[in-house]
């Protein structure tokens, strides 16, 4: 459940395309395989136009005692991870942190409903397997609703089709029908939700609809999905006499750095509201990625978390620095 | 990277309190080298977490119970039963990871049985048979006592009563137990040692108990039925009947104890540390279920009887620290305990890591198309 640190060397034993846009990565770690419970994740350094970047993987599947297994969705509009991670040759060698998990399952509960948009399917893999197997030998129902875009982009559905029957559920190019789901899962059962930020948003907004517990909602967010493409923004940043473009592979929080402006922040995923910025103005939409300010502060405007989320147009921001007096 | 073997396997039940422990307060307690916070919710189920709060990793044992939510004492994140966060200091949203471990757990015999494997393993089927803590056809009451030895010498202590002889002579203890041939036994997760002794006299404790009961005085049979279960509950038949009354086994049926008296010893020891353990014990009995007072003392004698067991152990256990290389010469006496250690050693074997260190080759060496795809 906690963070660590530890960290060591591993090799890319073997990679396979899930489908055109998804590729599944086997690393060997020296030192063998650590114990891992299903959500958990590995982060990699990847080497983006010749710096070191951390990325975090959901770890997929059950572990094989050998290596770990990550997917890998080609963002050819991101910000460089997933595409230094296609470009590995097999036998290359990164730096891998020991799994950390920031997305437990609680065993506990009396049903389960997964739901998972495109790549988010891997950290709810695993998950949807063990609970399949203690579902089959009695109680504690479980059903998945898995949606994409197209239907070969749907990774692991044998595999899902196998284990779930017919409590899996796919929606393929619309949007999902979340109440009629939440409607039927028993009472105190739980909701485990990874995907792009409008989908979240979604599945959350029906959750509370229905009256369900806010702590019965269970997600974990990639924090590099929003309402639109990433597109290059203006900002001017009037404390420091600052006026540049974030590009559309830039994150907010890395031009600043770039830039020369100090920022506090921790996760990089848009939970922990570390990174948070007040909006001084606003010419364009603010394309909020984040799961720290509230749907109402969202609407206000008032603030952004520098992280993840993104401008369509341009933005006045200020910062935490204030000049000794 | 040297490691040392676990002592105790993490994929099993385990007792980490009785049932009138854990009240509408936090109750902090390590098992298994894993601390705990433990409380009884608002509907009487008992909730475990892990006791660190996943902020700053404060202990949740030093917060405070409101409900079934739990408040941190330092910056005020509360946590529900489940252990999943409900809510964060100055802000609107809570952040999706903040969740400490809740524990599988089960009531059952009257003790808080908890989990600290693998939760998806934990089947509460497996929990270890106590029932007659709590089968109105018994009666008996228990306690706890934290030993500051290996929870694997207080197994060994309870698999071998020769022991009885030499340090219980003021109460069950007689030379005819330490004489007595036994049957050492076992299954894929139990070991039995049985042990009869026809026509003795009875040692004082039981002398006094079969006269209470049925006003008897004369020679006796006496049982003792030791049954170890996986990892380290032991459960033992005990008790005397009127010598010559079929109470002992014939032919593989059932012998016929109506005429003597019974009690079952029931035992079950959690490791806290390497060095320490929580011993769960009761005493239960199929003969004057209606007298409280006798359970009482039957609770104190007993208590007695296992200080002097505490103060063996303890010392034996400073011992093996003082002489880390020695290895036992294991004696005839000991095979119901090598039984016991063998089940254990097996459990903790199926947990360790199977996959072996593998060298990582240079890329340079590997003959590989660059890309396979």
């Amino acid at each position: 459940m906690k963070s660590n640190s530890t960290w060591t060397d591993a090799l890319l034993a073997s990679f396979e395309d899930l489908t055109p846009s998804v590729r599944e990565f086997r690393l060997r770690p020296e030192g063998g395989v650590l114990p891992h419970a299903p959500g958990s994740h590995l982060q990699l350094e990847v080497q983006i136009k010749g710096r070191p970047h951390l990325r975090s993987y959901s770890l997929v599947g059950e572990p094989d005692g050998q290596t770990y297994r990550i997917a890998v969705k080609r963002l050819d509009q991101g910000r460089g991870g997933s595409l230094a991670m296609w470009q590995l040759p097999v036998g290359a060698r990164l730096r891998v942190s020991a799994p950390q998990n920031h997305f437990a399952l609680d065993f506990n509960a009396p049903a389960y409903l997964l739901v998972a948009g495109g790549i988010g399917i891997t950290p709810l893999l695993r998950m949807a397997h063990t609970l399949a197997q203690r579902s089959a030998a009695g109680g504690r129902p479980v059903r998945m609703l898995y949606g994409a875009r197209t239907t070969d982009e749907l990774a692991f559905l044998a595999e899902l089709q196998t284990q779930l029957g017919e409590q899996l559920r796919t929606v393929v190019g619309a949007a999902m029908d979340f109440a009629a789901e939440i409607t039927a899962l028993p009472a105190g059962g739980q909701m485990y939700v990874c995907g792009p930020a409008p989908m979240l948003d979604a599945a959350r907004s029906a959750w509370l609809a229905a009256g369900r517990p806010e702590a019965d909602l269970r997600f974990e967010t990639f924090g590099s999905s929003g309402a639109s493409a990433p597109q290059a923004f203006r900002v001017q940043m009037p404390r420091h006499g600052l006026d540049i473009t974030v590009p559309a592979d830039c994150s907010l929080l890395e031009a600043l750095e770039q830039a020369g402006v100090e920022q506090l922040y921790d996760c990089q995923r848009g939970e922990c509201g570390l990174c948070a910025l007040d909006v001084l103005a606003l010419d364009g939409t603010i394309d909020h990625r984040d799961v720290f300010l509230s749907a109402h502060e969202k609407q206000q405007n008032t603030r952004l978390c520098a992280c993840v989320s993104r401008v369509a147009g341009s933005i006045t921001l200020d910062s935490a620095w204030r000049p000794e007096p | 990277m040297k490691t040392a073997i676990p002592t105790f396997p993490l994929n099993a039940w385990y007792a980490a309190a009785y049932d009138v422990e854990v009240v509408r307060k936090l109750l902090p307690r390590t098992i298994c080298k894993q601390k705990l916070v433990m409380f009884r919710q608002t509907d009487g189920r008992v909730a475990v977490l892990e006791d660190a709060c996943w902020h700053r990793l404060l202990p949740l044992s030093m917060g405070t119970l409101q409900g079934d939510e739990l408040t941190c004492g330092y910056h005020g994140l509360v946590y529900n039963a489940q252990g999943r966060c409900t809510h964060m200091p100055s802000q609107e949203t809570i952040n999706p990871a903040a969740c400490v471990r809740a524990y599988p757990v089960v009531e059952k015999h009257r003790f808080v049985w908890v989990w600290p494997g693998d939760p998806a393993l934990a089947d509460p089927a497996l929990v270890p048979d106590m029932h007659w803590n709590d089968d109105p056809q018994w009666a008996g009451d228990g306690k706890l006592i934290t030993v500051q030895c290996d929870y694997r010498l207080v197994v060994d202590n309870l698999m071998d009563l020769t022991h009885e002889t030499f340090v219980h002579g003021s109460s069950i203890g007689q030379r005819a137990v330490a004489e007595a041939p036994f049957v050492a036994t076992h299954g894929d997760r139990s070991a039995t040692v049985t042990r009869w002794m026809e026509g003795i006299d009875a040692p004082p404790f039981w002398a006094g108990q079969i006269e209470h009961a049925r006003g008897y005085r004369g020679k006796v049979d006496r049982w003792q039925i030791i049954r170890f279960e996986a990892p380290c509950t032991v459960n033992i038949d005990v008790g005397v009947a009127e010598t010559g009354t079929g109470a002992p086994p014939k032919d593989g049926l059932p012998g016929d104890r109506s005429k003597g008296v019974n009690g079952f010893v029931l035992n079950t020891v959690t490791p806290e540390t390497d060095g320490s353990c929580h011993y769960f014990w009761a005493f239960a009995r199929n003969y004057c279920l209606g007298e409280q007072a006798l359970t009482h003392r039957l609770r104190e004698g007993v208590s007695g009887i296992f200080r002097e067991d505490e103060l063996i152990l303890e010392a034996q256990q400073k011992a093996i620290d003082e002489h880390p290389d020695h290895r036992f010469y294991n004696l005839n006496i000991d095979a119901g305990s090598m039984w016991a250690r063998k089940l254990i050693d097996k459990l903790v074997a199926a947990e360790l890591p199977v996959g072996k260190v593998i060298p990582i080759r240079p890329a340079a060496d590997l003959q590989t198309p660059l890309n396979r795809a």
